[in-house]
């Protein structure tokens, strides 16, 4: 039986963690994601679950502590936000090759400076490259079904990566919104029992994990884990499919909002994906035949079934809620034009900044990208490839 | 343990195997074996490492020196990580998910700038949060693997690679850190100071003190550095002699908060023996250069009055 519930982002996360009962919890406290260390708190307090909760001294140690719990055979997990995430960075990438499939609960808050606490995507953009698989949510459902997918795809024998489930600072982590949740035991049956192969709790079968590895050795070990990130997007789908069972909710790489016979598709990713299918759903009532790519899984990144999913449109508005100070795009707008160009998809792009620390994206926004991208192709204006939105001038 | 037997201890098999590659003479491996002989025949070990020389040396793809279970992370957070592993132990005893007649036990090294310096923080929280484990630091006074810098742990006047002694400079400014007191102050269950002595039963009673006293604990090893401290390397037993002798290096231990000396020289030796041995000191026996040694006499002299005073206040 399903359970009709009210919650915020950061209490579905947190009860889907309960459900879960999780070996290890190191956390320490930043804003927006404070709340999960504080709800599991109260549950191991309660008594309702036995997970060992860590209250570390910084998220570098917190990040540090997982790692030791999960390489020692405990399924282990932290959640931190913006300056967190970046103070653990270089743990982020240790998680990552040791092949720990731990995972971290991201709440999306902009980093400094200067500092900020609203909700952009710099924290999850900036550990982009560090090997970790990268899910967003567009609301509080999605972060908490998310989450109930997470480990399952991290523990796979094809995979053994860390998850990283994002979901946006305040917007959906705060908001209170109507949620469905699935009973405890459906929830555990899905996840199961951690089982590692090798850990350093094993008795009679010690392990060494951490080498110094020679140039003759390190550059296999990081394709090796490039291999990983390859084969779990096979394992997301899969995993997603099973879900799909227990809840009836259908999850892909990334959802297409009315974009079969679109000619102008807006590439969005996290909670402005729910301001976007808004302007569709009032620009279709206009006949414009417009949609919306809202992308899922980041990491690893489907280049080419996104290039796929666009080859038909006429133009597409990629949407950066992340500057990248390259002076070309951001992280986004720069991947998905590579991807298209690399699958030979000749289509008009323009990549869109907005949002950044918290700056409001409405539909009326996203209805004037649509119209600009309209008089881009219709009638001939020559548009900014990379522009910001709703920039005070 | 009245009853201490070096031919006994020595006889226990060795957890760190040979092979590793590590410098000849030197003194971190030498501390590392004396405290994994202290644990007890049959119980297992997670071994934590901070990044330097010793892990670089003994944990090299594919090959480990290790015996025991290993975790190498980074060079700032051996003690976090190592409060994971044992956090870990705790809930999986607790779930039934390990044996219950298997007994583990949580040991990390770390050299001086992994723990007192770029490691301090997280030293601080896990022996904070009192986790089950003891955090031993191979104290070489300075950062050893990438070649003699400073850290918080060199003694003043020692001439390093980014302390060096010049025409306006005598070497470091600083007088060293005092972690032992520091973590102390943390109010953990036991923390010691030691070195090599002759039969090495100092830090073979004090290691197996450290790894089954309850709760956290912290050992100091002063571990000579043939190569940062330019001693000719055999002498590596004289120079933790004179290290004692000159109360430069006091054994001592604290126990739930009651300080008490382990060794107290007849006849303290003047500083000037301990520093006459080492090229990192070489400038303070220049003419012109002895008010330097009667301040590093001062220093050492202040430190010791203090311990003193704190073991015979417990």
């Amino acid at each position: 039986m399903a359970i009709k519930e009210r919650m915020s982002g950061n209490e579905a996360v947190s009860f889907a963690i309960r459900q879960i009962n999780p070996d290890v919890m190191p956390a320490f406290p930043i804003t927006p994601s404070t709340e999960i260390p504080q709800m599991v708190s109260t549950y191991i307090a309660n008594g309702e679950i036995d997970t060992e909760f860590i209250p570390v001294e910084s998220e570098h140690s917190a990040m540090s502590a997982t790692i030791g719990a999960e390489a020692a055979g405990a399924r282990s997990l932290t959640a931190t936000s913006s300056a967190g995430l970046a103070l653990m960075w270089e743990e982020l990438l240790l998680a990552a090759s040791n092949r720990l499939p731990l995972v971290l609960a991201l709440v999306n808050r902009t980093l400094s400076g200067p500092i900020n606490i609203n909700c952009d995507h710099s924290d999850g953009m900036g550990a982009r490259d560090t090997g970790w698989i990268q899910i967003y949510a567009e609301n509080n459902q999605e972060a908490y079904d998310n989450f109930i997918q997470a480990y399952p795809i991290a523990e796979d024998t094809r995979v053994h990566l860390p998850v990283m489930i994002c979901q946006d600072g305040f917007i959906t982590s705060h908001a209170v919104e109507n949620i469905t949740l699935l009973e405890d035991e459906p929830v555990k049956n899905f996840v199961g029992e951690y089982q590692p192969e090798e850990f350093l709790l094993n008795p009679g079968k010690p392990i060494a994990v951490g080498p110094y590895s020679v140039s003759n050795y390190a550059m296999e070990a990081k394709k090796n884990q490039e291999i990983a990130l390859e084969n779990s997007k096979e394992v997301i789908l899969e995993v997603a499919k099973k879900f799909q069972k227990i809840s009836g909710r259908e999850y892909g790489l990334f959802e297409e909002y009315k974009t079969q016979d679109a000619d102008y598709i807006m590439l969005i990713m996290g909670s402005a994906a729910g301001t976007a299918k808004q302007a569709v759903d009032d620009l279709r009532d206009k006949g414009k035949k417009v949609g919306v790519l809202k992308l899922r899984v980041f990491r690893p990144f489907p280049a080419e079934e996104i290039a796929m999913a666009l080859k038909n449109c006429k133009a597409v508005a990629i949407m950066d809620r992340c500057e990248s100070y390259n002076g070309n795009g951001g992280p986004l707008g720069s991947e998905v034009s590579a991807g298209l160009f690399r699958n030979k998809v000749m289509i008009e792009t323009v990549n869109y900044i907005y949002g950044l620390a918290g700056r409001d994206f409405t539909v009326g926004d996203a209805c004037d990208i649509f119209s600009e991208l309209d008089d881009m192709i219709v009638n001939g204006k020559e548009v900014e490839q990379y522009q910001y939105v709703r920039l005070r001038k | 343990m009245s009853d201490y037997s070096l031919k006994t201890m020595m006889n226990k098999p060795d957890r760190l195997a040979p092979g590793h590659r590590m410098c000849a003479g030197c003194g971190a491996t030498i501390g590392v074996r004396a405290v994994l002989r202290a644990l007890h025949e049959g119980d297992h070990a997670v071994i934590g490492n901070a990044t330097g020389c010793l892990e670089v040396s003994s944990f090299m793809y594919p090959y480990t020196a290790w015996e025991d279970s290993y975790i190498h992370n980074a060079f700032e957070n051996a003690g976090a990580t190592l409060s994971g592993v044992e956090t870990a132990y705790k809930v999986l005893k607790k779930r039934g998910k390990l044996p219950e007649d298997v007994n583990f036990k949580f040991i990390t090294f770390g050299g001086d700038g992994g723990t007192y310096d770029i490691g301090f923080q997280s030293l601080s929280g896990a022996m904070e949060r009192g986790h089950d484990m003891v955090y031993v630091c191979y104290d070489n006074g300075a950062y050893m693997n990438t070649g003699i810098q400073r850290s918080s742990a060199t003694p003043m006047y020692a001439d390093t690679t980014t302390t060096p002694v010049g025409k306006k400079s005598n070497g470091k400014m600083q007088n060293r850190k005092d972690l032992a007191s520091i973590i102390a102050d943390h109010d953990v269950p036991y923390v010691a100071q030691t070195t090599f002595t002759t039969n090495f039963e100092d830090i073979h009673r004090k290691s197996e003190k450290a790894i089954y006293t309850e709760g956290a604990s912290f050992l100091n090893i002063m571990a000579p550095c043939p190569r940062g401290w330019r001693y000719d390397t055999p002498d590596i037993m004289k120079i933790c002699k004179l290290a004692v002798e000159t109360c430069y290096w006091p054994l001592f231990e604290v126990e739930h908060g009651k300080w008490s000396l382990s060794y107290e020289p007849k006849k303290k030796l003047p500083i000037e023996d301990f520093l006459r041995e080492q090229g990192r000191f070489k400038h303070l026996f220049k003419k012109g250069n002895e008010d330097l040694l009667v301040q590093f006499q001062a220093e050492v002299d202040r430190r010791w009055e203090d311990l003193l005073y704190k073991c015979a206040r417990a």
